[in-house]
Order: structure tokens, then sequence, then C-alpha cells
């Protein structure tokens, strides 16, 4: 059952990243990847709800695992976000490859922490 | 309505690659949540299960990319399908930030830090030391740009 809550939320996860990047390159001509950037930090958010709400006691475990490990987990990514961020340095665009991870890191921190605060309050 | 005729929606035309990339994030995901189960990671203890995985992923992405794009004439669903399904759905940038935000209220800092640094090397040597092994092994030239 546990399984299939994972499964569940990471088939509906890995989709929603996928046409927000798609969604973002269409309507922006930029190398900067907005795309994985956003997913990052409203996973990071939603995430960060949930861990707030669990400790309140107003998160159930099968919730976390569907929306949790399987949705959050599948929607963010490090492997996309690192290789992006490779991508960018070794093409010369030196200072958006670290604004990537400045940017990516700064806001997906805050979202975690403002996630947490605000599921705590719930 | 003319604006939305010119723009095609996300999702026109895409639902082999929107099936493919659910599928493999399934898979990925369902990797990371063993990971998970096998290695535990209890309290304010460090992540290492999460950072194995994330770096693992990368390694992975990096082998993938130089081979879809420079060794292989790939199938079209298979860079969604590995890449963006299931190393996609494996690594993870949540966990990652909410494990910093749990070890910052555990009130462990240095930890946090360490944690939040050492990923974030470990993860972007591991795609260009994957990449330029991968173009080793096939005897391919360095990519310059």
């Amino acid at each position: 059952m546990n399984w299939l809550l994972v499964v569940a939320g990471a088939m509906v996860g890995a989709p929603l990243r996928f046409l927000t990047d798609r969604f973002v390159q269409a309507r922006h001509d930029t190398v900067f990847p907005w795309g994985t950037c956003a997913v990052n930090v409203v996973g990071s958010l939603i995430l960060g709800l949930l861990t707030g709400a669990a400790t309140a006691g107003a998160a159930p475990p099968h919730v976390r695992l569907l929306l949790g490990t399987g949705l959050c987990g599948a929607l963010t990514t490090y492997s996309t976000f690192s290789y992006e961020t490779f991508r960018l340095a070794a093409d010369g665009a030196r200072r958006y490859a670290a604004l990537n991870i400045g940017l990516s890191l700064a806001a997906g921190l805050a979202a975690a922490c403002a996630g947490v605060a605000l599921g705590h309050a719930l | 309505m003319d604006e939305r005729a010119r723009r095609p929606l996300p999702w026109q035309g895409e639902w082999p690659v929107i099936g493919a990339v659910s599928v493999g994030g399934a898979i990925g995901a369902t990797a990371r949540y063993g990971a998970a189960l096998i290695w535990p990671t209890a309290g304010p203890a460090f992540p290492w299960t999460t950072l194995l995985v994330n770096v693992v992923g990368c390694a992975l992405m990096g082998v993938l990319m130089v081979l879809v794009t420079e060794v292989w004439t790939a199938h079209r669903l298979l860079r969604p399908f590995l890449g963006t399904g299931i190393l996609g759905g494996f690594t993870t940038f949540s966990t990652y930030t909410v494990d910093i935000e749990r070890l910052l209220s555990a009130g462990r800092p240095t930890l946090a830090l360490a944690y939040l640094a050492g990923t974030l090397l470990a993860a972007l040597a591991a795609v260009a030391l994957a990449g330029s092994a991968t173009r080793t092994f096939f005897g391919l030239r360095r990519r310059t740009a």
C-alpha cells in the first residue's frame, strides 16, 4: 500500500515537472532554467508544509507518502538542477550558473522554512 | 483565443512523452523510497541517504546526457523516460531543502551547511566527472561548446 502511494504521487509529480518546463520554455526565450527552479521551489514549499503539519499531527503518514515522498520527490529534481548548472558553466554562462545555484538554494530553502512554519501553525 | 491558437498547450501532442516521464518518475521515486527504508535517517542525523541518492542520480545523468547527445541516436522517448522520468523521480530537491531546515531547527547549523555545500559540490562534480569519463570510454573528444 505504501509503495502504491509513492508510485501514484510520482506518476503525477514527474509529468508536472516536465510540463512546467515545457510551458516555461515555450514562453520565455532564455537559457536560464526557470522551469526547474520553479518546480524545486514549489516542491520545497509543499514538502515543508507537509513536514510542519506532520509535527503538529495534522498530516497522517499515508498523505506524506503520497504527496511528500511521491509527488514532491518526483516534482523536484537534483539531477536536472545540477546538469543544467553544469551545462551553463561549461557553455560559458558562468554568471547564469552561479545565479541558478544561488536562486534555487535561497528560494528553495526559504520556501521549505516558510512551509514548515505555516504547516506547524495550521 | 487567437493567442491560444498560436501557442499550443504544453501537453498537446506530448502524450507518449508524458506517459514515459510518468512511468519513469514512478520507478525512480520507488527506488528512492526503497533506499530511505533500507537506510533511514533519524532525527538530527546527517542525511547520508538523500545525499547519496542525489549524487548517484547526478552521476547517472552525466553519463546519460553524453550517451544521448554524443554517442547514440536515441529513440525520442529514451531521454524523457530515463532522464526526466527515472533520474528526475529518483533525485529530489524538496527533501534536500527540508532536510536543511530540519538540521537548522535542531540547532545544528554546521551540519546543515556541510550538508548543503557537500550535496551541491558532490552533485556538480558527479555530473562533470561521469560525463567526461563516459566521453573517454567512448573515445570522444572533449565537448567545448
